[in-house]
């Protein structure tokens, strides 16, 4: 796939053709930020519990590389194989090994953000091996060979109906038949057939505990589990910023996770592992795929608290009526828009301004990231590596001038004509685009300025 | 104690109206305001399109346009909060002067409710307003509590407009929505923009306002565009003007 810096704007455009599936998008997701709301208002202590745990990853972030240690340690203790991978191909190389190992060309595997950000179900694919996504929402995008559009609900993109007719194709549901509770049915005798024939699974990681060398998974569907229990492997992957310090701090971040996500109180299972059962081989795979260099990057360290529970895209009102897939990068909305450049600022240079720095996602966000702020850093990274399109460059310093030069800015201001042609709304010194759908301002017959200057002159 | 009044560009070109309520307004409520003639833009448009790098020559003039004065004034939420978090002085030995503006810049209703400490107001404004809280005066400059903290809320715009008499002030659906104005999000994201600024209006038409006011002209002048656009009869006004209507 080709991109360049225009791709959010004019992704969105594409999703704003049809007004009536924006409006859908918008209102379902806002649905799941007031639950959110309502959940964080039980707890007196909300505030307090997000401080606490921007604490305790601010620690983990502060001594990674010790608690690494440790983590690997307790987890070989406990018979987990470790191992580590530099960057996506690695990680990929390592989940087919295993694989190979065992003779496996037939794989389940629950959500992991992880795998979809190292692109493994494609690698795999040309390998050979056939991957079955068993979270619901994962499924139904795989069907659609689409990837994911939001970190917690997949498919939330897509309407009833859609799901019906994808049923309908690789299922053998009924044609028209868009019963949620039929569909699910279906998908859960289809996956069942699967968890009982796959002998190897693959997890994700929400948190790895350095204390005991376990992990937690967390689901709602209960995926997981099937998947880990029925196979004689469990592979699970992680991004080495997964980890917390101590058991007891699974409190904090489970309260949170589930009410930012969802408004549940807690995830459906949150599963403990922490060795394998008798005859099972467990693997775990931690990656760092850019996280140290993110990490180096005092500006932006803070992104690697992140939970991913989803909350700041759920009250993004850009995020919202511009689909997930218009951030063409694994994790969309605002985490992602600041995660990516970290991956490739020329691919990403878009994201940054993929915002109107409105500042509810650092407000909602459980563990405190300051990702309005973080966008706006991003955005003067990306102009100062170069990133900037050649004709904004040229309308911006058209613009520092004029402004530095109060002569000059009157004169060329007069009655805002001007003014109307290029700033504020500046790119390629047209207003076309605020025209589109919107009037402009009618020009008075003075500014203020010259206003001022015959009626108050006794001021000067 | 002396106020230097600051107009951002756009309200001096195209909303004279709404630096004459705002001068205005001072004067009534007695206070001495001054506009310093050499002020142009705070350099917003182009930080936020990430060439922060370009505006150390607007800060230096803004730095000599406003040193002198006791507090700084402005009908504008986003551009008082870009001086507030962006300002700095060209040379290390001049950043007392630059922190200074940083601490007494005051968008025009803190200004009011926190400096001034109004208890009430003789204007007069017998319509149905919706308020509009602009995302960088509300989360940035906190003027007034937001849906997303568990926390007291609070509205230092609102308190105003609550001693406005006639005034009735009706609820909307989603309080604390952005408009998706954004600056040069406006044109480089038009699409989400605009739908953006559309649904803003439509929870107040929902909602029956006559007005829509707000105390961030830029908002408003995006939310206008878009009821223009739909031939509404729905205006929009900023706080200073209904502040300032006669009673
Ligand atoms: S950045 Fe914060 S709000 Fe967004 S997904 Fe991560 S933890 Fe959740």
């Amino acid at each position: 796939m080709h991109k360049t810096i225009a791709e959010h704007p004019s992704l969105a455009d594409k999703f704003n053709k049809d007004e009536e599936r924006v409006n859908w998008h918008d209102q379902t997701l806002w649905w799941v930020r007031a639950k959110r709301d309502k959940a964080a208002h039980t707890l007196p202590e909300w505030e307090d519990l997000r401080n606490l745990a921007s604490q305790i990853k601010h620690n983990v972030l502060s001594n990674l590389s010790e608690y690494l240690v440790q983590f690997e340690e307790n987890a070989l203790k406990n018979n987990i194989q470790v191992h580590w991978a530099a960057d996506a191909q690695e990680h990929n190389a390592i989940v087919k090994s295993i694989l190979q190992k065992h003779g496996v060309a037939q794989i389940v595997k629950s959500k992991s953000m992880l795998t979809e950000e190292c692109h493994l179900n494609d690698y795999l694919q040309k390998e050979g091996i056939e991957v079955i996504d068993t979270d619901l929402g994962e499924r139904i995008v795989q069907l659609a060979q689409e990837p994911p559009s939001h970190i917690v609900l997949p498919c939330i993109h897509k309407k009833k109906e859609e799901i019906g007719e994808l049923f309908h194709l690789h299922l053998g549901t009924p044609a028209g038949n868009a019963d949620p509770q039929f569909l699910t049915a279906a998908a859960r005798l289809h996956l069942r057939e699967k968890f009982l024939t796959r002998k190897i699974a693959i997890t994700g990681v929400n948190f790895a505990v350095a204390e005991t060398g376990e992990f937690v998974v967390c689901t709602n569907e209960g995926n997981a589990d099937m998947g880990a229990h029925l196979a004689d492997v469990h592979i699970a992957c992680m991004g080495i910023e997964k980890l917390i310090p101590e058991r007891h701090h699974l409190g904090v971040f489970l309260r949170l996770l589930a009410r930012s996500a969802t408004g549940q109180p807690i995830t459906t299972y949150s599963s403990h592992f922490k060795k394998p059962r008798q005859g099972q081989e467990m693997h775990l795979v931690l990656v760092d795929n850019g996280r140290s260099r993110q990490l180096g990057r005092e500006d932006f360290r803070n992104s690697l608290k992140c939970i991913r529970c989803g909350a700041c895209m759920n009250t993004c009102p850009v995020y919202r009526r511009s689909g997930g897939h218009s951030y063409h990068n694994a994790i969309a909305g605002p985490i992602g828009s600041i995660l990516a450049p970290n991956l490739d600022m020329k691919d990403y240079a878009d994201l940054p301004f993929a915002s109107t720095l409105c500042g509810s996602c650092s407000n909602v966000c459980p563990v405190k990231i300051d990702i309005h702020n973080q966008l706006y850093k991003w955005r003067q990274v990306l102009v100062q590596q170069g990133y900037a399109p050649a004709a904004k460059k040229a309308a911006m310093q058209g613009m520092a001038f004029t402004f530095s030069h109060p002569a000059f800015y009157r004169m060329a201001g007069k009655t805002g004509k001007w003014f109307m042609k290029t700033t504020p709304f500046v790119v390629n010194n047209s207003f076309n685009p605020w025209y589109k759908q919107r009037d402009m301002p009618e020009p008075p017959k003075e500014s203020f300025h010259d206003w001022y200057k015959k009626n108050r002159k006794q001021n000067e | 104690m002396t106020v230097g009044l600051f107009i951002p560009c756009y309200v001096d070109q195209f909303y004279p109206k709404v630096a004459i309520a705002t001068l205005e307004l001072l004067e009534k409520l007695g206070v001495d305001v001054v506009y310093p003639f050499n002020q142009t833009c705070c350099g917003q448009p182009m930080a936020n399109s990430g060439f922060e790098h370009l505006t150390q020559s607007c800060n230096n003039l803004f730095i000599q346009n406003f040193i002198n004065l006791d507090y700084i004034v402005s009908p504008s939420g986003s551009c008082v909060l870009h001086i507030k978090e962006h300002l700095h002085a060209e040379k290390p030995h001049e950043e007392p002067a630059a922190t200074h503006i940083r601490n007494k810049i005051y968008e025009l209703t803190e200004f009011l409710t926190d400096i001034l400490k109004i208890e009430n107001l003789t204007a007069r404004f017998p319509h149905r307003v919706g308020m509009h809280q602009s995302c960088h005066g509300q989360r940035g400059l906190k003027l007034s509590q937001m849906t997303e903290l568990v926390a007291e809320p609070f509205s230092k715009p609102e308190k105003l407009l609550r001693m406005v008499e006639g005034l009735e002030l009706i609820d909307l659906s989603r309080q604390d929505e952005c408009c998706g104005f954004g600056g040069t999000f406006c044109v480089a994201e038009e699409a989400v923009s605009a739908k953006m600024g559309k649904d803003r209006v439509k929870d107040h038409l929902d909602h029956g306002a006559e007005f829509i006011t707000g105390a961030d002209m830029s908002c408003l002048m995006h939310l206008e565009g878009i009821l223009k656009r739909q031939k509404s009869n729905v205006q929009v006004k900023h706080i200073a003007e209904i502040l300032n209507s006669h009673a």
